[in-house]
C-alpha cells in the first residue's frame, strides 16, 4: 500500500428530490508517473490510482478512468441529482491494488 | 558595467501608462474610431497590471485582509496587499475552500504528528500545548526575539528547539516537508489574524540587517529584492505578475512544485533567479530578511496555506 493516501470527500449533508449538488473529492496519493528515473538512472515503478467510482444507493453515478498523466492528489469534482435519501459510496483503486473507500449519506426532504 | 536599470521609485505602472496614453493623443489626429480602440487598450492594460479587486472569505467564515495600509517604516509605498490579489482567478479559488487547498494536506499530516510523542522524553507537541488551536496567534508575531537564546527564532527556530530540549527528539531539517507541514498547521490556525511581527527593541539589529539585505542587488543580474517586489509589483515579469513579495501567505503551496513551501526556499529560489549564489534556508541572514520582509507586511492577515502558481 502506498503510503501516506487518504481519500477525502464533501457531499452535502441534504437536498431537495431532484435537485443537482455538487460533490467534491480529493485522495492524497504521489501518483508516481513509472516514466521518471531515480539518482542511480533506475526506472521509478508506476503507482498510481487507476479507477474512481462513485454509486449512489448502488446505482453508478460517475466512472472515471485515470492514467499516469494525472498529477499528484487527484481531485475529481462532478455533480449529481439525488432522487432520494441515500448513501454515496466512493471507491478508489491503486495499482497496488488496494482499494479505498468512503461513504457519505445525504437526507432528501 | 553595473547600470541601475530599475531604480525609479516613482511607480512604474503609472508612468508605462502615462506613457501609452501619450502615443494615444499622438494618434488622435488620424480618425476618432482608432482613439476608442485605443484607449480601450489602455484600459485594458492597467486592469492587467494593478492587484485585483476580489476578496478573500476562507470557508465562508474567514475573512482575510488582502489590502491595508502599508506600516510607517514602509517609505516607498501606501498600500500593501497579499500576494493572493496579483493571481487569476482559478489560483485564487483554491484557497476559498479548505477541501480544495492542497496545503491543507500538509496540515492534515502535521496534525497527527502534532499528537505523536516522539524522543526520550516520549513527549508530543500536544502534551505542552493541547490543541493546534491554542498555538493561534504565533504564527502573527514570528519571527520573535527570544529573550532566553538571545537571538530572533523563526518558527522552524522554535519548532526544533522544542524538538530537541524538551522531546529530547532529532531536530528536523530546516525545510524538509515535515517542518513546513508544521509550520503550515500553526499558521493554519492563525489565519485571519493580523501579521504583528516587533522590530524594535532587542530585535531591531537584526530588522536593520534584513532591510540591508533587502535593498542589496545580488548576482549577476544585480537585482535587489526591492527592484522586482517594490519598483515594480504589478508588472509582469515574462510571463508572471510581480507581487509585493508579502510573506502572509507562506507556507505556500505552489501548483509549479506541487508542495508547501517555506519563507526561506522561496528567498533561496529568488536569489538564485538573480543568477547568485543563495544564502541556505535557516542561515542567520534568511532569518533576518524573514524578520524584515514580514514587518513589511504587517496588518495583512495570516493567510497560510496559501496556494500560489
Amino acid at each position: 500500500m502506498a503510503s501516506g493516501v487518504k481519500p477525502r470527500v464533501k457531499v452535502p449533508k441534504k437536498a431537495s428530490a431532484g435537485e443537482a449538488i455538487t460533490i467534491k473529492t480529493l485522495i492524497s496519493h504521489k501518483m508516481e508517473s513509472g516514466q521518471r528515473k531515480d539518482s542511480d538512472g533506475n526506472l521509478i515503478p508506476r503507482s498510481i490510482i487507476n479507477h474512481f467510482a462513485c454509486t449512489f444507493n448502488g446505482k453508478s453515478v460517475i466512472e472515471v478512468v485515470l492514467e499516469p498523466a494525472i498529477s499528484t492528489n487527484p481531485y475529481i469534482e462532478f455533480e449529481a441529482t439525488v432522487p432520494e435519501t441515500g448513501t454515496f459510496e466512493f471507491t478508489w483503486q491503486d495499482d497496488d491494488g488496494s482499494t479505498y473507500t468512503e461513504s457519505k449519506d445525504i437526507t432528501v426532504g | 558595467m553595473a547600470q541601475p536599470i530599475l531604480s525609479q521609485k516613482t511607480s512604474p505602472s503609472a508612468e508605462r501608462r502615462a506613457s501609452r496614453e501619450e502615443s494615444v493623443i499622438k494618434l488622435a489626429s488620424k480618425s476618432a474610431s482608432y482613439i476608442a480602440l485605443a484607449a480601450a487598450t489602455v484600459l485594458a492594460g492597467a486592469a492587467m497590471a494593478d492587484p485585483d479587486e476580489d476578496q478573500l472569505v476562507i470557508n465562508g467564515e474567514i475573512e482575510i485582509v488582502t489590502e491595508t495600509k502599508a506600516p510607517a517604516h514602509v517609505e516607498n509605498f501606501d498600500t500593501i496587499y497579499s500576494g493572493w490579489r496579483f493571481r487569476s482567478d482559478e489560483t485564487q479559488a483554491f484557497e476559498i475552500d479548505d477541501f480544495d487547498n492542497p496545503g491543507m494536506l500538509g496540515v492534515e499530516a502535521a496534525l497527527d504528528v502534532w499528537a505523536t510523542a516522539e524522543g526520550s522524553e516520549g513527549k508530543s507537541c500536544a502534551d505542552c500545548h493541547g490543541e493546534p488551536d491554542e498555538m493561534a496567534g504565533a504564527r502573527a508575531v514570528y519571527p520573535k526575539w527570544n529573550e532566553e537564546a538571545g537571538e530572533v527564532r523563526t518558527l522552524e527556530m522554535q519548532v526544533n528547539d522544542c524538538r530537541e530540549t524538551r522531546m529530547g527528539a532529532e531536530a528536523w531539517k530546516y525545510n524538509a516537508r515535515g517542518m513546513t507541514d508544521m509550520v503550515a498547521l500553526l499558521s493554519s490556525v492563525s489565519r485571519g489574524m493580523p501579521m504583528n511581527v516587533a522590530i524594535d527593541g532587542p530585535a531591531q539589529s537584526t530588522w536593520e540587517k534584513g532591510k540591508e539585505i533587502y535593498y542589496t542587488r545580488y548576482g549577476q543580474l544585480e537585482l535587489s529584492c526591492a527592484n522586482c517586489h517594490e519598483d515594480n509589483y504589478g508588472n509582469m515579469i515574462r510571463a508572471d505578475h510581480l507581487s509585493q513579495g508579502q510573506t502572509n501567505g507562506f507556507p505556500t503551496y505552489r501548483l509549479k512544485n506541487t508542495k508547501l513551501n517555506s519563507v526561506h526556499d522561496r528567498f533561496k529560489g529568488c536569489i538564485r533567479d538573480t543568477r547568485a549564489h543563495t544564502y541556505a534556508p535557516g542561515s542567520p541572514e534568511f532569518v533576518a530578511l524573514e524578520l524584515y520582509v514580514a514587518s513589511r507586511g504587517n496588518g495583512l492577515s495570516v493567510e497560510g496555506p496559501s496556494v500560489r502558481n
